[in-house]
């Protein structure tokens, strides 16, 4: 697809008339979060954020997988790292993420672990049949848009006969970690920016309970600064008129009823679990196990993990980041102690994580 | 000779002196290289300007060049941004055992090309063979000297407040042909490294502007390193229009698809200029009556706003950081 399709929606006069409605329609102040890490860096690099009224207030959720992995989690891949004749493939995001006394995968790597950045899931199976005396665990690290090929991986597997590939299954799913954050009476959200990318996968349905249980709005939204100022200007716009809305501005990617096969591929690996989000805890029903049908490539199963809560970081607030309670540069560590050369936590480790964004992008 | 490289030519011995005399000399001989001293013999006399490298590049073959003529590149336009004429170089190779002999003479021959096309003998060379494994196929190191021309040379510490921030072409070219090569992706468009010496047109510039500040190449981090670089060492702000920083559209796309950014990305044919307002104007038109220099345009002003930081101006008129990465750009997960 050509990048000029997307000219309109970076148009500046288009934003300058979105800015001055929102300016004009706001008669007080707006919490809105937006829980995707793709959405964090666009409003900050396109220079959105630098333009929009004191009034608004932007605060990024947990949208970034690699932020909400819970220590433990990463103590546990780190563990896994170490073990003789395993092979971990991940994704390059996660190689920095620091886990028990600020060890992380690039140091593990230095002391001869054997670990392999890919960029396609599909690579691991490469990885997996030119090492069969191995065993190759993908850290299976994302939301609903990465778990549909994960499990798709995981079926051509079975189907190529290879038996040394396995997945550590740390997926989460968004809606429930969003009724979590509105029970919490530290962030107080006015309305969501839905994320693109998982919406395109769950569709619109899963959200409806924003509107109904809560009466906040919630719009799934596009990446361009037009797309997010629009949704901006509606949430506005409803709750002036004392309505919440839960809807799709984002048809030209996402349908509503989302990607019914997709879902097929996902549910028929994986299954609805609790999960322990970094910052947040427990939530019921957020994560994805695998199901009894494909034990045999669980490697939580296979090498007996278990994911036990291990106390946060010393000194380290990113779970009120990634609540909303606090802004990263509220954090007494942000810049000083935390920086992305030396990070404390994992919300200034990923790329997508709000305090590497406020880090790289904010003007003091 | 044998088709592949053999200890044999490291040692000293006459395999050794075959392959220097038939090979290096043959591309990049000259009086004084051919004389084959311990040592060359060269006529400098007032500030010189001297910068070595050593080019490890995977692939090392790539489209728009290879780690001959990169060698060649990479080193005299360091010493060229001093506002200095190169005028020599050494060149040391170390080959791994087994390295294919037509390999070898497609590097050195480009390598002379490279030299001929910037005007600058190569006047001392070294050549070790080592075991398979000690090196990844070729590695090469260059040096190069160079008289300087201008006072005061223009260094990253002299970017003065109300300076015209330009540059001399598209950027990330290089770094993205290199990642897209290494890892066998494939674009929608090719994309080709910038690879070229500069030194011609560097030289026509200092010696027509009186007083340029700043000359610096955005290799290894790209615009975004470098403009930090000199930021931090003359302590200013320097204020970028997104808009105006020109970048291929093939590369574009492809940073787009690899989750990249093209201003953090090498280039190895383009400079950044940073000089008094007054001169911009003219300086343009000496970069764009260059081939080399075409697509030349300002893209910023030194400002006091920020000291020490890069400020981009976007599309829209927000205002970010384009801040140092930490380290390589790393894939993104989702």
């Amino acid at each position: 697809m050509s990048i000029d399709l997307f000219k309109e929606f970076r148009d500046p006069g288009l934003c300058r008339g979105l800015l001055e409605t929102l300016n004009k329609e706001l008669d007080r102040e707006l919490r809105f979060m937006e829980v995707c890490g793709t959405h964090t860096v666009a409003i900050f690099q396109s220079g959105l954020r630098s333009l929009l009224p004191e009034k608004v207030v932007h605060l990024s959720g947990p949208g970034c997988p690699v932020c909400v992995t819970h220590e433990s989690e990463v103590n546990a891949f780190l563990d896994l790292a170490e073990r003789d004749g395993v092979i971990i493939a991940t994704f390059g995001d996660l190689m920095r993420v620091p886990g028990h006394g600020g060890r992380n995968l690039k140091a593990a790597q230095a002391d001869g672990a054997s670990i392999s950045v890919i960029y396609s899931p599909f690579d691991a199976l490469k990885l997996a049949a030119d090492n069969p005396d191995k065993k190759v665990v993908f850290l299976g690290v994302g939301f609903e848009t990465t778990a549909p090929t994960i499990a798709a991986t995981m079926i051509m597997a079975r189907k190529q006969g290879l038996t040394n590939f396995m997945v550590l299954p740390f997926h989460k799913t968004v809606p429930n970690a969003l009724s979590t954050l509105l029970n919490d009476a530290s962030t107080r959200i006015d309305g969501f920016i839905l994320p693109g990318h998982v919406s395109t996968v769950i569709g619109l349905e899963p959200y409806g309970f924003i509107a109904s249980d809560y009466d906040r709005s919630a719009i799934i939204t596009g990446f361009e600064p037009v797309d997010i100022l629009q949704s901006l200007v509606d949430m506005v716009r409803w709750r002036n008129e004392g309505i919440a809305r839960v809807t799709n501005n984002y048809k030209r990617a996402v349908s509503d009823t989302g990607n019914a096969k997709a879902r097929e591929i996902l549910y028929s690996v994986f299954e609805p679990c609790d999960a322990l989000w970094r910052g947040i805890g427990l939530i019921p029903g957020s994560g994805l196990k695998i199901r009894d049908e494909w034990k045999d490539m669980d490697a939580i199963a296979e090498y007996g993990i278990e994911i036990k809560e291990v106390p946060p970081l010393p000194g380290c607030r990113c779970g009120e980041v990634l609540k909303g309670a606090i802004s990263p540069d509220q954090c007494p560590l942000f810049k000083k102690v935390c920086t992305p050369a030396k990070p404390v936590g994992p919300c200034m480790v990923s790329t997508e994580g709000s305090c590497a964004a406020y880090y790289k992008y904010k003007v003091d | 000779m044998s088709e592949k490289v053999l200890l044999d030519y490291g040692s000293g011995g006459r395999a050794s002196q075959r392959l220097v005399s038939e090979l290096f000399l043959g591309q990049l001989g000259n009086d004084e290289l051919n004389r084959l001293n311990d040592a060359a013999e060269l006529r400098v006399s007032g500030r010189i300007a001297m910068s070595t490298d050593s080019f490890t590049v995977d692939p090392i073959f790539f489209p728009g060049g290879n780690i001959g003529s990169l060698a060649v590149h990479g080193t005299i336009n360091d010493v060229a941004m001093m506002g200095a004429i190169p005028r020599y170089m050494t060149c040391g190779y170390i080959i791994e055992e087994g390295f294919a002999m037509d390999d070898l003479e497609r590097i050195v021959t480009s390598m002379g090309k490279a030299v001929k096309k910037a005007g600058v003998c190569v006047v001392s060379g070294d050549t070790k063979v080592v075991p398979k494994g000690a090196v990844d196929k070729i590695f090469i190191n260059t040096t190069g000297v160079g008289d300087i021309i201008v006072d005061p040379a223009p260094a990253g510490d002299r970017a003065a407040t109300g300076d015209a921030i330009l540059v001399s072409g598209t950027m990330g070219d290089h770094g993205l042909t290199i990642l897209g090569t290494r890892e066998g992706l494939e674009f929608e468009a090719a994309v080709q490294s910038d690879s070229a010496g500069l030194n011609h047109l560097l030289v026509k510039l200092v010696q027509e502007i009186p007083d340029i500040h700043v000359l610096r190449d955005p290799t290894r981090g790209g615009l975004a390193t470098t403009m930090n670089e000199i930021a931090g060492s003359s302590n200013v702000c320097c204020e970028l229009n997104e808009s105006d920083i020109p970048v291929r559209p093939e590369v574009s796309g492809g940073c787009s698809f690899l989750g990249l950014d093209p201003l953090y990305l090498a280039n190895e044919g383009k400079f950044l200029c940073i000089l008094p307002e007054k001169y911009a104007e003219q300086a343009l038109e000496i970069m764009r009556a260059d081939e080399l220099g075409r697509d030349a345009c300002r893209v910023g002003t030194v400002t006091d706003a920020n000291p020490g930081k890069v400020v981009l101006v976007t599309p829209l008129g927000g205002k970010r950081l384009l801040n140092m990465l930490e380290g390589e750009q790393l894939p993104r997960i989702c």
